[in-house]
């Protein structure tokens, strides 16, 4: 399946959130991910079906003032 | 409250701070720095951005090198000139960190990175309507502070001077101003340079500063973090004496009695 991750466009077989986050090797302790633009809840990770296209945000905290 | 300083907390919105020094997280030179910094900032709250993960390589999570169990994590929305982005940012930050609080920004221009305090303004009434505890980066316009405030704010942030300008307080008759009028807390956030500035903060009656590029890009930051820290307490001790009026002559100190005639 094709998703456009963080920009990106790249070929996975994970059919959901977590799957997803599981294969690019994303274990960071606070995450939050988008998408098509709406904000999947941690809880729904596990369920959260992904579709040919979809655009994916995934972000964590990084230092800021 | 005890006059050493030790139990004189501020409350946000039930959220309690222990610290009236604020520390960011962006600009030091290794994470393991930071963490030297803050631990000598002495800090329990600290900003974070929210940026997309790096899939490329793995870099090591911000929050390995923050103790959470002693500080609290306040997303901004640096980098965000509109508030479409702005509200974007601060859900996802919450749903990432599992916080109410933010700290917004809506800038309006990339020179001065002052906000756009219209926008500012838009989306504290949105956030403060969806839950968030929104701390709001604003001018030193007590009008604006004032509006902030009736949108919900649930603390003001206006600057002493641009980000990472080091400026100081450039006009410290406007923060009295903010915090005469608004009965929430103020924190002074960007332009604090150098201890001093810091403690002219406090001692105007701010309830706590941010700090990031004062102490980051200090030739030692972990020095300079220790230094804000002494500065931060030492200008809120002296707010609470209550200091002297200023007078244009003197005033002996020694008592004209008793001289020899």
């Amino acid at each position: 399946m094709r998703l456009k991750v963080n920009g990106e466009l790249i070929e996975c077989s994970a059919g959901t959130v977590a799957a997803l986050l599981e294969e690019l090797g994303v274990s960071a302790p606070a995450v939050a991910v988008e998408v098509n633009l709406a904000i999947v809840k941690k809880k729904d990770f596990g369920t959260f079906a992904l579709k040919e296209d979809d655009q994916v945000e995934i972000v964590n905290f990084v230092g800021g003032g | 409250m005890g006059k050493d300083g030790t139990d004189d907390r501020l409350v946000i919105k039930g959220v309690e701070f222990s610290s009236r020094l604020w520390v960011g997280t962006g600009k030091y030179r290794s994470n393991e720095e930071m963490a030297l910094a803050l631990e000598a900032s002495g800090t329990d709250v600290v900003t974070v951005s929210v940026r997309r993960v790096d899939l490329k390589r793995a870099a090591g999570s911000l929050l390995n090198y923050i103790d959470l169990k002693k500080v609290k994590i306040l997303p901004n929305t640096a980098g965000c000139y509109s508030v479409e982005d702005a509200l974007r940012y601060a859900r996802l930050g919450r749903e990432a960190g599992l916080s109410d609080m933010v700290k917004l920004e809506v800038i309006g221009d990339e020179k001065t990175l002052f906000p756009d305090v219209i926008g500012l303004l838009k989306a504290t009434e949105t956030l403060a309507k969806e839950g968030f505890i929104v701390f709001p980066y604003t001018n030193d316009d007590p009008i604006m502070a004032r509006r902030l405030v009736d949108a919900g704010a649930a603390c003001v942030m206006p600057l002493g001077a641009p980000i990472g300008s080091g400026l100081g307080i450039r006009n410290p008759y406007n923060i009295k101003i903010i915090l005469e009028t608004l009965n929430i807390p103020v924190v002074v956030d960007a332009g604090v340079g150098t201890a001093s500035d810091a403690a002219i903060a406090m001692e105007l009656g701010c309830d706590a500063v941010l700090i990031n590029t004062g102490i980051a890009g200090a030739a030692d930051a972990v020095a300079m973090a220790g230094a804000m820290k002494h500065a931060v307490m030492a200008g809120r001790l002296s707010y609470r004496a209550g200091r002297i009026p200023k007078k244009l002559y003197a005033t002996a100190s020694s008592p004209l009695e008793g001289m020899l005639l």
